[in-house]
């Protein structure tokens, strides 16, 4: 289902670049509006969220599809914490599905999918561990580092149980908006991965924004 | 597919136990040794969670085992891989064919929520546990905690999904049914027989499940699993570096 968004972003409270191949972390508060923008089109987003104010609570991937009864993330699912709680809502999306079941790319897994001369390529793993090394706030390591969500990514399942990385169906212009539900840390990986079509083979920079919570009532 | 064999494992079993339905277990499963899981009554659902014992940060991980091996289930010749890119274990037989690894536990919440609440207080070991409080009580033994709960590996369970991503739960696999996993590396595994989050019951009636151990051998060069795709003989490669093989 494609909603359009309402919001202007001359009202955004943040409006930042994220290149290509870099981490963004960053806090949204409750009722907050976040909005992840592809700029440039087939640009995986590999997005984690945890409670600001106890990171052992955060995303689940499992939850979220156990709760929904459905793999895929759309317009109206609810981002589920590992204690059964809604983090955020997807309130609007003109893309149509995003993934999370693919993880993020890792150097030990680029070995195991390419080659093993492809360990030294950069990877969404090494964002990852980057942010929480540098973050003094949340005293975050390797055990937090979850089964991330990959916007605008496309996972097709097969009834047979096939798995594959296709084309994106992203373009530049599409983006998706959350409502947080909760005080959130958003942990972000703009995905380097240059051996499959995720990004369709050309990583690009995205544009991150937040709104106020009265930003989309009259 | 390579036939699967009915038959008791090659060696001696070297030890066997029946947990009961809705209950919870932890141990270390040894390189080239190998667990039977059988489905005694049918209906049963085993919650598993894999660790490397030596390091126990490196943990089973459902989407670089789902992605490597292009599959959105686990059945013979697949290997579950840890998150540094190596084999924790192969799945060696099985007579199940589908076993689900991304709809996770029921916690208590959702259980009590389905089927009322059961306390010690008034049910003695009839009470209700739910699978995820199972895995955690198991973990707690290991210094484990929440932030090492990542994706479990539900045995025996056949969750499918149409075009749209919608899941459906499928049920009907016999009394006896059995899948049997080695372990390529020093493992540890926590498990639980709670009843599947989507598994349309109307009741909690756990079942049990029986373990069987011997030993396998670590994999051969002419393994089903390590030959099963390119991806999995990578793995075992990067397996064999960190044993100096």
């Amino acid at each position: 289902m494609l909603v359009e968004s309402k919001l202007d972003p001359k009202a955004a409270l943040v409006s930042e670049i994220c290149a290509a191949g870099e981490p963004w972390m960053k806090e949204i508060h409750t009722g907050q509006i976040f909005r992840i923008l592809d700029l440039k089109g087939n640009q995986a987003v590999d997005t984690l969220f945890y409670n600001a104010h106890a990171p052992e609570e955060r995303y689940s991937a499992i939850d979220t599809i156990q709760r929904q009864r459905n793999l895929y993330l759309g317009v109206g699912t609810q981002l589920i914490s590992t204690e059964g709680n809604p983090m955020l809502t997807i309130v609007a999306d003109n893309c149509g599905r995003h993934d999370t079941l693919g993880g993020a790319c890792a150097q030990e897994s680029n070995t195991i999918r390419y080659a093993h001369d492809k360990r030294f390529m950069h990877a969404c793993r090494d964002n990852f561990m980057s942010a929480i090394q540098h973050d003094y706030t949340h005293g975050m390591g390797k055990r937090d580092i979850t089964h991330n969500i990959n916007f605008f990514m496309n996972v097709p399942v097969t009834p047979q149980g096939g798995l594959t990385f296709e084309d994106g169906i992203s373009a530049p212009g599409k983006y998706v908006e959350l409502r947080a539900e909760m005080d959130v840390i958003c942990l972000i990986s703009n995905c380097p991965q240059l051996n499959n079509p995720c990004n369709g083979y050309n990583p690009t920079p995205i544009r991150l924004l937040i709104w106020d919570e009265r930003a989309d009532r009259p | 597919m390579q036939a699967v064999s009915k038959n008791v494992p090659a060696g001696p079993v070297l030890w066997e136990e029946t947990v009961p339905g809705g209950a919870h277990w932890s141990g270390v499963m040894r390189r080239g040794t190998a667990l039977r899981f059988t489905d005694l009554e049918a209906g049963a659902n085993v919650a598993v969670l894999f660790w490397n014992f030596e390091e126990k940060n490196e943990r089973y991980n459902m989407p670089d085992t789902l992605k490597a091996q292009h599959t959105a289930f686990l059945t013979h010749g697949h290997c579950g891989f840890s998150d540094m890119g190596r084999v924790l274990f192969s799945i060696v037989a099985d007579t199940a064919g589908w076993h689900d690894t991304v709809c996770g536990v029921m916690d208590d919440a959702l259980m009590n929520e389905r089927f009322g609440t059961k306390r010690f207080q008034e049910h003695r070991n009839a009470m209700q546990r739910s699978g995820k409080e199972g895995l955690l009580k198991e973990m707690g033994r290991w210094g484990l905690g929440k932030r090492d709960l990542h994706a479990n590996v539900n045995l025996f369970s056949k969750v499918t999904a149409d075009i749209d991503g919608n899941l459906v739960f499928v049920a009907g696999k016999p009394a006896g049914t059995f899948v049997d996993l080695r372990f390529d590396m020093d493992v540890l595994l926590a498990l639980s027989t709670c009843p599947h989050p989507l598994d349309p019951i109307s009741a909690y009636e756990p079942k049990p499940v029986r373990l069987s151990a011997w030993r396998a051998g670590i994999a051969p060069a002419d393994d089903y699993c390590r030959n099963f795709r390119g991806e999995n003989q990578r793995a075992f490669e990067n397996t064999a570096r960190y044993f100096a093989d």
